[in-house]
């Protein structure tokens, strides 16, 4: 693995089961026990019906995009030579949307509405990265 | 009762903005309120309340109005706070401090905004071309979106917009129209931080992508400095050294959820009890002050306050009707695009000037009314003032 010099992200109490899964090449993302609301980011307690109880499930990984930008601008060294690099809102078929990158697609490429499907990208020994690809 | 025309703003006070840095947040402050002051032609020991908008830069201080307070030697208030709603926050306040007075808890506020993000520049940030300072400012990132890239508040934004662009036709030049007018507005105003730099359609394309859809100027600028203003009740206000500006009405509108879904700002829920207490229609509105964070925001502003349909932004603005001459004065002193950004500062500002007539090259002719918008978050929080230089 070649030293990965982006932003990693800390494995927090409440994301372990996210990254857990992800190294074992699986998305999940939490659900309210109560109502059945899909969420993601983690949150302690549902903004739908405030109930605390809460479970992961694994979701298909399979989505579209639902908006995109192109970041010209460098926030942090690790982007440097990435730019124009686009980030992404996915909107899962199961209804949760998350940020993420888009491989295998120049961001001139990118449509809203585009069908896209999960690939997972080691970061560091900890860390697995769930990214989107275009799929059929 | 209704409280139209109960207050008015007596007082306005901006400091030097943009690149200045021989002050701090505090300093900045100190100096706004004592500028508003003098031009309402009070004194210090004349205030009873204070409200403070911190800015950025104010971050690690707790109790930043007590801070403030202290800092410039104020005795005996009877209302303080800090508030925080973003960008509707300056709106927000002006409305706080006229319930206070209307309901005897006090008689004269001063609401005070400042902030001071930008360091001076360095070799280092010479050679990086500069912008370092207003970029570092506004690019955090939250949880795991810094692992993805997705920094800071232009990046949220040009989400949303994609979002409009694909599902109106919405174009860049739409956005670019908004620019170019706020552009021709602030070179009129000797103040604004562009007033001597004129921008064509095409010198905005050219300008460099930040986040697409977002070029460099469809971006608010970053400024350094402080803006005051000092609110009383209205019969105080006829005894004072400026033409009053009367509150006329205003409202509050937060509707949580997703901005990116619904494509919408606060401004659908805050316009209806501003306009049903000012007791006017769109079609009494003679200047247009709304909050630019964007030209984006000012685009969904004009379909949300009604001046067209949800959608038809893009082309409503089109041919020009918002630059000077046009048939809807918009951001009449340059915005925050292009005269300085003190949050929802610069628009209530700028109509305190118009609404005295002090506009100089850039006056609206017979303004009497404006219609005032504060907006934070993306999208997420707003706030409005209809205000007029006529009692009731």
């Amino acid at each position: 693995m070649t030293t990965h010099t982006k932003p990693i992200p800390t494995i927090t109490a409440e994301l372990r089961p996210f990254f857990d899964a992800a190294k074992r090449r699986e998305l999940m993302v939490q659900r309210c026990r109560s109502c059945q609301t899909l969420r993601f980011p983690a949150r302690e307690i549902c903004s739908q019906c405030l109930s605390r109880e809460v479970e992961w499930v694994a979701v298909s990984g399979r989505g579209e995009v639902f908006s995109y930008n192109v970041m010209h601008q460098v926030y942090h060294p690790g982007f440097a030579t990435e730019v124009p690099y686009a980030v992404v809102v996915v909107k899962l078929d199961e209804g949760a949307k998350m940020i993420s990158n888009l491989v295998g697609v120049a961001p001139r490429d990118i449509r809203i509405g585009m069908r896209v499907e999960v690939v997972f990208e080691d970061v560091s020994d900890e860390v697995t990265l769930p990214k989107f690809r275009p799929a059929d | 009762m209704s409280l139209k025309g109960r207050g008015a703003i007596v007082g306005l006070g901006i400091t030097p903005q943009g690149k200045v840095y021989d002050s701090n947040h505090v300093g900045f402050a100190v100096e706004a309120v004592r500028l508003a002051l003098e031009d309402a032609g009070l004194q210090r020991g004349d205030l009873d309340g204070l409200l403070l908008n911190p800015g950025l830069t104010w971050a690690d201080q707790g109790m930043g109005s007590f801070q403030l307070q202290q800092a410039m030697g104020l005795r005996n208030l009877r209302l303080s706070a800090s508030m925080n709603l973003g960008g509707a926050t300056a709106c927000a306040m002006i409305q706080q401090a006229v319930e206070a007075i209307d309901a005897g808890l006090c008689r004269t506020v001063a609401c005070v905004f400042s902030d001071a993000p930008l360091k001076p520049p360095t070799p280092k940030t010479e050679r990086s071309g500069g912008g370092g300072g207003s970029a570092g400012a506004y690019g955090f990132a939250r949880g795991l979106d810094a692992a993805y890239g997705q920094f800071g508040v232009n990046a949220m934004y040009a989400m949303v917009a994609r979002r409009h662009m694909h599902l109106y036709g919405t174009t860049n030049d739409h956005l670019g129209a908004i620019a170019v007018a706020e552009r021709q507005w602030a070179n009129r105003n000797p103040m604004a931080q562009f007033h001597d730099t004129p921008m064509t359609l095409a010198e905005y394309h050219r300008s460099r992508w930040v986040v697409e859809p977002f070029h460099l100027f469809d971006c608010c600028l970053v400024s350094n400095g402080g803006l005051a203003v000092i609110v009383t009740a209205a019969d105080r206000a006829r005894d004072l050294a400026q033409r009053p500006v009367y509150v006329w009405g205003m409202g509050q509108g937060h509707p949580g959820g997703d901005p990116a879904e619904t494509l919408t700002s606060g401004a659908v829920l805050a316009k209806e009890a501003a306009f049903r207490m000012a007791g006017v229609g769109l079609a009494d509105i003679g200047v247009v002050e709304l909050y630019d964070c964007y030209t984006f925001t000012v685009l969904v502003c004009l379909e949300d306050y009604g001046f067209c349909t949800k959608g038809e932004g893009g082309p409503f603005v089109a041919d020009g009707k918002t630059a000077p001459g046009g048939s809807l004065p918009l951001n009449t002193g340059g915005g925050q695009l292009s005269s300085f950004y003190m949050w929802g500062m610069t628009p209530v500002s700028e109509a305190v000037i118009q609404l005295r007539g002090a506009g100089g090259a850039r006056q609206v002719p017979d303004a009497q009314v404006a219609l005032v918008s504060g907006n934070g978050g993306i999208l997420s929080t707003h706030s409005t003032l209809i205000m007029s230089n006529q009692p009731s």
